[in-house]
């Protein structure tokens, strides 16, 4: 075996133990009704697909999921999760099977859609022909950044990214118009503990 | 610190020296974006969980002490109004929405315009994101009081 196939060999175990590690965690929170064990499983599921992403070369998307999935969607979900019953009620058996038999189905379709999808690396992928090596070709004139992923995300894609930081700004603003700000609440009780406290 | 929640000191400790550490990583992928990967919304994102980190250890309140939710929301709209005018400011100067070519009427080859316009659009995206999802944690963490130990 020379060491380019060791290597090959290599990542593919990292990558079926990596997703093994995925499939157990997500049978472990469907199974589960400790809301607060779900969000620290989900936390998990969330760091396995970083290191998973880490593996499949994409270390920009795997810092995203790194600090959004696991980072801060955990933090936001025990804040929510502080405002509800700490268990999930238990399912019928009897209904439990349909989505199961939706998961299997578009499953299947995933998989048979695989099918027709260029290799992983494959350099004729339209991923990697058109305008991915147009990038690559001309970062370094038009931007002059080392980083071609911040060159496509901040200036040839700037306009989608102004877009996603509306969306944020908008998902807090339902946010706020749906629970309020959340200090009228709290300067209630602080007034009531340490009298002229500041909320 | 009342007697009751005494036991979680190892916890305080522990933390507290994480949280500087945390928002120093955060600038540091924000203004290191360029060379590696990371930029506004990863930073925005690592500088929120530095916040939401002292609000879960020290309780919600000494958190809108320290960081007010006025503050937070001011912050979210100030950093998408950033990132626009920076498209309105390329209006201005003669070019398309958001082409930092135009910002300073560089003569073609040059890239100060596309430096300064990535540099302030990502802080735009900084603002933003840890605006908004500071505020997004306080809109529920605010509803409730104190987290007691039972509640976990």
């Amino acid at each position: 075996m020379t060491g380019y196939e060791g290597a090959d060999l290599a990542i593919a175990l990292i990558n079926v133990i990596l997703l093994g590690l995925l499939f157990v965690v997500a049978i472990a929170i469907a199974r589960m009704r400790s809301l607060f064990a779900i969000v620290m499983l989900s936390g998990i599921y969330s760091l396995i697909s970083a290191t998973w992403f880490v593996a499949l070369d994409a270390v920009d998307v795997a810092f995203t999921e790194a600090a959004v999935g696991a980072g801060i969607s955990t933090a936001l979900l025990l804040g929510a999760m502080l405002l509800t019953s700490r268990t999930a009620k238990p399912e019928k058996r009897s209904t439990a099977i349909v989505p199961l038999l939706v998961v299997i189905a578009v499953g299947c379709m995933l998989v048979y859609a695989t099918i027709d999808l260029p290799a992983f690396g494959d350099p004729d992928s339209p991923a990697n022909t058109y305008v991915g090596t147009a990038y690559i070709e001309r970062t370094p004139q038009d931007i002059g950044v080392p980083n071609i992923v911040t060159a496509v995300l901040a200036s040839y894609r700037g306009f989608d990214t102004l877009g996603e930081v509306g969306v944020v700004f908008a998902a807090a603003l339902a946010v706020i118009l749906l629970l309020g700000f959340g200090e009228r609440s709290l300067s209630a009780t602080i007034g009531r503990k340490d009298k002229g406290g500041r909320g | 610190m009342s007697q009751k929640t005494d036991h979680h000191v190892i916890l305080r400790v522990v933390a507290k020296p994480l949280i500087p550490i945390i928002s120093l990583f955060a600038f540091y992928v924000q203004f290191h974006g360029d060379y590696s990967p990371g930029g506004g919304f990863q930073a925005g994102v690592i500088f929120a969980v530095a916040v939401i980190l002292y609000a879960l250890i020290f309780g919600i309140a000494p958190a809108m002490r320290a960081v007010p939710p006025v503050f937070t929301r001011s912050l979210a709209a100030f950093g998408f109004l950033l990132y626009a005018g920076v498209g309105v400011w390329a209006l201005i100067m003669g070019g398309n929405f958001l082409d930092y070519d135009a910002l300073f009427n560089e003569p073609p080859g040059g890239h100060d315009g596309q430096h300064y316009g990535i540099l302030l659009i990502e802080l735009g995206v900084l603002l933003a994101v840890a605006g908004s999802m500071l505020s997004i944690f306080y809109a529920f963490a605010g509803r409730v009081t104190e987290i007691k130990d039972e509640d976990w």
